[in-house]
């Protein structure tokens, strides 16, 4: 499925990562948790190909597609999907003009048939529904005035309308409230299936007890420095990341 | 290395689709202006003597006067001697009496522009002015529109046949001598439309003018006046393209509107002439003067998008005479490489209780510079009258300006006048939010564009709201990435 080896990225010629290596088979939901500036959101832009940042070395695949070689749009059309942490608003796009036009460009790549404009507004509202938001969102703007828990949703909206095979979620959980939370977990539990697989950038283990990953991974430093079921999740919370981060200079004092 | 250069150069310049040359045999006065080519003029168009003499003294007036240097443009002066001032084809010499006479080429040059003339090809409730160079080349759906008594026909034919009507209100909006620009069009206009709308009715069909410069060197100077009795209501709109030429060209036209008591005029514009190259070689410079009179009750509307030409200079404006009237102004002004515009509106309040709404979206790509300028005036017999200006701007990419100048005149206490104006540009976060849902930054742009200029859109006849939107996206490719 995906397959992360070596991996280097700068932003503003500082190095991020530093080496990360990771694989992750169809229908697999894997976690990566870790301190802050560990480099969590930076895997997920590198990997969808945010301009800013820079990859210095090693490669990336989905399906044996070297991801690092496309533009952005086209990482999007292999099935990558990048969920943000803070969802940017886009003044005067409607919410179901811009989602058309998201399908329609994928689909067109993946050579599927077109929707019409009947059969979309029904699978849109459909959409709506299953993530709790009405369907007077799709005439909004684009995150337009929506709240912090509406944007995440309409993130979540859009993975279902693209159905993607790699779905990234950068810190889904930040700035949700409890019941927010239920919905989007409730929302990427739905999505699960043997040929989907879900990186899971999150601070915290509370996010887990609604998504549970099949493993969990620490990243520090730019590197992933312990790896484990969804157990290890528990054992951070209690413990903090301190130790690792201690393990890791010991290991590498070596 | 030059046939590269020549190649990189067609590649740029090839989405200017109305860049084509109509290749017809043309009657083009040499270049030059004096006396006897104003006389010329008149006389090809076998005017009466008073209009003869009335473009001998805006003639006489234009001499006299110096080219304005306020606005935020820039250009070599224009050298008024090189201009030729008369071109049509010579297929129109006689006057063709039906399309069946005009000459082919002519009509196939509209049908390439998207503007059938044959009426059972035509847009649907819509009738159509052809301007071509110099003169009209047909008008369609003048019958059926006579049946409901609107007038709709050229400006040239109008003075001969409702010489009472032109007389009286040609001139009364835009003095001959009200700005350089606009002398120079009074002395030496040749084409342009007539519509007069009569009391109580409602023009059954969407009126439109379309102008067309096809020949080298030449400048169009047209002319349209719009009278709608008491109680009328009309929309028109005008559609204007050229050819690719390497030299500039000129264009000053005049519009006049005269909304009577309760009347209102709809107006809108498509402005796509020829833009110039990436390198800001050619383009055609525009200098207009539109303005408005609504009288009591009275409400005239403008709405602009303005694509096209290397420089524009235009400020569509109402005076609103009568007590409650209502004017307004939207307007979409995009430039890219090294085109520049200056452009907004006057509102200048007389009556009381008269309100204006001014709605401007300014886009600016590549090098270009985009400015609005806007006026609004409370006089001191404005009682209780309000506007509201919103004035938005949007930058791509970082080599481009955007200007703001708005101007408030208030002498009267009672008057209301709000101004808001943002600047913003579309982010590398929107753009990445885009591409990461699989759209390319082309389109991604286009849609944030269109988002941007919805408000002016909605104000445009539907057809050509979506011609307007196809507009900017074509007028901005390779403004990004």
């Amino acid at each position: 499925m995906i397959e992360i080896k070596d991996l280097h990225a700068t932003v503003e010629d500082k190095e991020i990562l530093k080496g990360l290596s990771l694989n992750i088979g169809p229908g697999e939901v894997h976690a990566i948790m870790g301190p802050n500036g560990a480099g969590k959101s930076t895997l997920g832009n590198v990997l969808a190909g945010r301009e800013a940042y820079e990859v210095t070395g090693g490669s990336a695949t989905l399906d044996g597609t070297d991801l690092l070689d496309l533009d952005p749009e086209e990482r999007a059309h292999a099935g990558l999907f990048l969920a943000f942490q803070y969802p940017v608003e886009i003044p005067g796009v409607s919410n179901l003009e811009f989602l058309k036009a998201s399908v329609d460009a994928v689909r067109k790549a993946q050579g599927k048939p077109d929707l019409d404009s009947v059969q979309f507004l029904k699978l849109a509202r459909e959409k709506c529904k299953a993530v709790n938001l009405d369907v007077s969102f799709l005439k909004r703007g684009v995150n337009e005035g929506f709240s912090g828990g509406e944007k995440k949703r309409n993130e979540l909206m859009q993975m279902m309308l693209l159905e993607p095979k790699l779905c990234i979620l950068d810190e889904t959980d930040s700035g949700l409230d409890i019941d927010a939370l239920q919905v989007v977990a409730e929302g990427v539990n739905a999505m699960r299936d043997e040929n989907r697989s879900f990186i899971v950038v999150t601070h915290y283990q509370r996010l887990l007890d609604y998504i549970v990953p099949d493993y969990v991974h620490v990243l520090a430093n730019g590197r992933i420095v312990k790896s484990g079921g969804k157990e290890l999740a528990l054992e951070l919370e209690e413990k903090g990341y301190g130790w690792l981060e201690k393990e890791e200079q010991e290991s590498g004092a070596e | 290395m030059a046939s590269n250069i020549e190649i990189e150069r067609q590649i740029a310049a090839r989405e200017y689709k109305a860049g084509f040359i109509t290749n017809i045999q043309s009657d083009t006065l040499p270049p030059g202006l004096n006396e006897d080519v104003v006389r010329f003029i008149s006389n090809k168009k076998g005017e009466p003597e008073w209009l003869t003499e009335w473009r001998l003294k805006a003639y006489r007036e234009w001499l006299e006067m110096e080219s304005p240097d306020w606005a935020h443009i820039k250009y070599p002066d224009i050298d008024y001697q090189a201009v030729s001032y008369y071109s049509a084809p010579k297929s129109m010499a006689d006057k063709p009496k039906s399309l069946d006479e005009v000459d082919p080429e002519l009509l196939e040059t509209y049908n390439k522009l998207g503007i059938p003339l044959h009426e059972q090809m035509a847009l649907a409730g819509v009738a159509v002015d052809a301007v071509f160079d110099s003169v009209s080349v047909a008008t369609t759906f003048r019958e059926k529109l006579k049946e409901a008594g609107v007038i709709f026909m050229p400006i040239s034919e109008a003075v001969h046949e409702y010489p009472e009507l032109i007389q009286k209100y040609m001139g009364t909006v835009v003095p001959v001598k009200d700005n350089y620009f606009a002398a120079l069009n009074s002395a030496v206009f040749s084409d342009g439309s007539f519509v007069y709308i009569p009391k109580g009715v409602r023009c059954p069909m969407e009126l439109s003018t379309y102008f067309r410069i096809n020949e080298a060197k030449t400048g169009q100077f047209e002319r349209t006046l719009i009278v709608a009795d008491e109680g009328s209501h009309v929309s028109y709109l005008e559609g204007c393209t050229a050819p690719m030429r390497d030299e500039n060209q000129l264009h000053a036209a005049v519009v006049e509107l005269i909304a009577l008591d309760g009347a209102n005029i709809k107006y809108s514009t498509v402005q796509n002439w020829y833009p110039g190259d990436e390198n800001g070689k050619g383009g055609i410079y525009n200098f207009v003067t539109k303005r408005a009179v609504a009288h009591t009750n009275a409400k005239v509307s403008w709405t602009q998008v303005e694509t096209g030409s290397a420089v524009t200079w235009k400020y569509p404006s109402c005076v609103l005479k009568g007590d409650n009237s209502v004017g307004e102004f939207y307007s979409v002004a995009l430039t890219n490489n090294y085109q520049q515009a200056d452009t907004g509106t006057k509102m200048i309040h007389m009556g009381k209780n008269t309100r204006s709404t001014i709605i401007s979206k300014g886009i600016s790509a590549g090098k270009s510079q985009n400015a609005y300028r806007g006026l609004v005036r409370m006089n001191p017999t404005a009682e209780g009258a309000r506007n509201y200006t919103q004035c938005d701007s949007l930058l791509l990419g970082d080599k481009c300006g955007a200007h703001t100048f708005p101007y408030i005149e208030s002498k009267h206490p009672s008057a209301v006048v709000e101004h808001e104006a943002t600047t913003s540009t579309v982010s590398d976060d929107q753009l990445f939010l885009c591409q990461q849902r699989g759209i390319d930054t082309e389109k991604a742009v286009s849609m944030i564009v269109n988002g941007f200029c919805k408000e002016v859109f909605k104000e445009l006849p539907m057809e050509f709201a979506v011609e307007a939107g196809k507009l900017l996206e074509v007028s901005l490719e390779g403004s990004v990435g």
